[in-house]
């Protein structure tokens, strides 16, 4: 991917349907009520069952893969967690190339939902 | 709220996890994740693997067991009900594929409090069967006042 370049965009939409977070939870481990009952998720205060934030996390480095030629590719990726996100409304991720120095590029990211970023300061480093 | 920061630098058991291909598979159809490479073992050799390749965001399943006793520790307290995941990062190196054996280590890298919430963050260290270190992962907790 030596074409890469400083400004090169990329975006990834998905809308997760209404059972994705009982299947995420089997597939990681984190069964935590809030994702999969929707009366605890009432209980503490939620408006109903939300999304797991490593789940959109890993919608975010899903779109770098895609967009940048594989798994092998992303080399760091931290981000940060804002709000909630919840069952079919559609994300969308973002990213931009910010930086290109010999073989790796900075990415910075978000991810949002319904106009709010559920995910913010999303910065991965990426082997070219 | 009062945090204790004598658990800074607290280490716990490690955990081992084996890769398997069809954990693999699961995990990459709940993410999404169709790249031949996740989910076909013949599309996966025919470019190098020995198997299929655990997406990188597949080191939430091979440390979960390694993070979960800091999570629970009652040196440190974490009051569950307040709790939100603040952020998240990994750094990865080589990558897993099915068949892997995967050791990760989590330690106590910070307590801290700030603005009235608690702040908890935790650094995962996982090794494959020849030592590599396939991700360092940094997880910030964050507890609101109850």
């Amino acid at each position: 991917m030596s074409a890469v370049k400083t400004g090169d965009t990329f975006e990834l939409t998905v809308t997760p349907d209404r059972y994705l977070t009982v299947r995420y939870a089997g597939a990681s481990g984190d069964f935590n009520p809030i994702h999969i009952d929707e009366e605890f998720a009432q209980q503490v205060g939620l408006p109903g069952r939300i999304l797991h934030g490593l789940w959109t996390m890993a919608q975010v480095a899903r779109a770098h893969s895609e967009a940048l030629g594989g798994p092998d590719k992303l080399e760091r990726l931290s981000v940060q967690f804002r709000g909630m996100g919840v069952m079919e409304q559609e994300i969308v991720v973002s990213g931009t190339v910010r930086e290109v120095d010999g073989d790796r590029a900075v990415v910075a990211s978000e991810a949002t939902q319904n106009g709010k970023r559920i995910i913010r300061n999303g910065e991965a480093v990426v082997r070219l | 709220m009062a945090v204790n920061t004598d658990a800074i630098g607290k280490t716990y058991p490690a955990a081992v996890y084996a890769v398997g291909r069809e954990k693999i598979r699961e995990y990459a159809s709940a993410v999404g994740e169709h790249n031949p490479v996740h989910l076909d073992p013949d599309a996966a050799r025919r470019v190098g693997f020995a198997d299929v390749v655990a997406p990188p965001m597949f080191a939430v399943v091979y440390s979960n067991a390694a993070i979960l006793p800091g999570l629970f520790d009652p040196d440190l307290g974490i009051d569950f009900a307040h709790m939100v995941h603040g952020s998240q990062e990994f750094r990865w190196g080589p990558l897993v594929v099915a068949g892997d054996e995967i050791t990760t280590t989590a330690t106590v890298k910070d307590v801290s409090e700030r603005g009235g919430m608690g702040f908890y963050v935790f650094e995962t260290d996982s090794r494959n069967q020849n030592g590599d270190t396939v991700c360092v992962g940094t997880w910030t907790n964050i507890v609101r006042t109850g």
